[in-house]
């Protein structure tokens, strides 16, 4: 250990509490609220879905278009959990679908 | 099977998904932690108070070097800015539980809010208990992970490089589903736009935040459009 283990705990307690802020923040803004603002449930209900879009490219963000493999292993293997989730239904079988199908492509078709 | 069993188990198996994502992410976690010179106590205790993913992995170089901590204060704010918008529709429903309130705010993590927001609860099984497992559930993976990742991490013989895939493919599915359940796509497309513009614009490390807040600009200038045409009334 480079530092002292007091200045060690400060930064685990300071990363805790940081996080705790960006989680709690909705609910000390509008938790005490009786009635909450007809715009917050209606984001509440929107939201989810824009998030999870978002959340699928924060995922997919590191590939990149311009040079090989172009994404290739990435997005091959999205098609399969979507191709496999569309016809089996079963989100088990997709999600090792897609996985195997990545952990394959990343080591025979496109090598880092 | 009483109340709380069924819907013990079927909060059970919602998070089994997570498992495998989240056991690897964890080792990963656990394994830098354990290369910088911590035990798997630190490990314990870190994911469990902090429980956040990416940052856990930033914060691993911010100790190596001793990081001032207004740097980590900082840094930790912008990577999980995200999650300031995953508690606006849980609000409600979260302020109810008593003292299950808190633990159920900390532990919105990625996975746990988008496991809830598609969630549909079966006759039979307490929506509240069980989404209050699922949240502990994951937790438990996480921290699982961690451990073990200290552990050992470096004695796995195999290469698991791509399985963190899963939690991808995960996304995906959950988003398909959705996109079947509530018949709504104008979020959806919205989303999917504003992250893959911002990303073009600000890089892979800073889109996240300026993209939700585009999202959200524009999901409120259509406030009165969506809601005539019953775009959010399935969720």
């Amino acid at each position: 250990m480079t530092i002292s283990v007091w200045d060690a705990v400060a930064i685990f307690a300071v990363t805790a509490v940081a996080t705790w802020v960006t989680r709690a923040l909705p609910f000390l803004v509008f938790g005490n609220k009786k009635e909450l603002p007809t715009f917050v449930t209606y984001l509440g209900k929107v939201l989810p879905g824009a998030i999870m879009a978002t959340l699928v490219i924060y995922c997919l963000r590191l590939i990149d278009l311009t040079e090989f493999p172009f994404g290739l292993a990435e997005l091959i293997s999205v098609a399969v959990v979507v191709i496999l989730h569309l016809w089996r239904k079963n989100i088990f079988w997709s999600m090792a679908g897609g996985t195997l199908c990545y952990m394959i492509l990343i080591r025979t078709v496109f090598p880092f | 099977m009483s109340k709380i069993s069924k819907t013990a188990v079927f909060a059970f198996k919602k998070t089994i998904p997570i498992i495998f994502g989240y056991l690897f992410l964890g080792t990963g976690f656990g394994i830098m932690l354990q290369e910088a010179g911590y035990n798997a106590l630190w490990a314990l205790f870190g994911s469990f108070f902090i429980y956040a993913g990416s940052m856990q992995y930033f914060m691993v170089p911010l100790l190596v070097t001793g990081a001032p901590l207004l740097t980590v204060a900082i840094m930790t704010l912008l990577i999980n800015s995200r999650h300031i918008f995953y508690g606006l529709g849980f609000i409600d429903r979260y302020r109810k539980m008593g003292w299950k309130y808190p633990y159920m705010v900390m532990s919105l993590t990625d996975e746990t809010y988008v496991l809830l927001s598609t969630c549909k609860y079966p006759e039979g099984v307490d929506p509240d208990k069980a989404a209050f497992y699922i949240s502990l559930f994951n937790h438990c993976w996480w921290i699982s992970g961690s451990v073990l990742g200290v552990l050992i991490g470096t004695l796995i013989p195999f290469d698991l490089t791509g399985i963190d895939f899963c939690m991808t493919a995960l996304f995906v599915i959950l988003l398909l589903n959705h996109i079947k359940q509530v018949k709504a796509f104008t979020p959806i497309v919205i989303g999917l736009i504003s992250a893959v513009l911002f990303l073009l614009i600000m890089g892979p490390d800073n889109f996240i935040l300026p993209s939700l807040c585009f999202t959200v600009l524009l999901l409120a200038l259509l406030k009165g459009r969506l809601e005539t045409v019953k775009e959010v009334s399935a969720s």
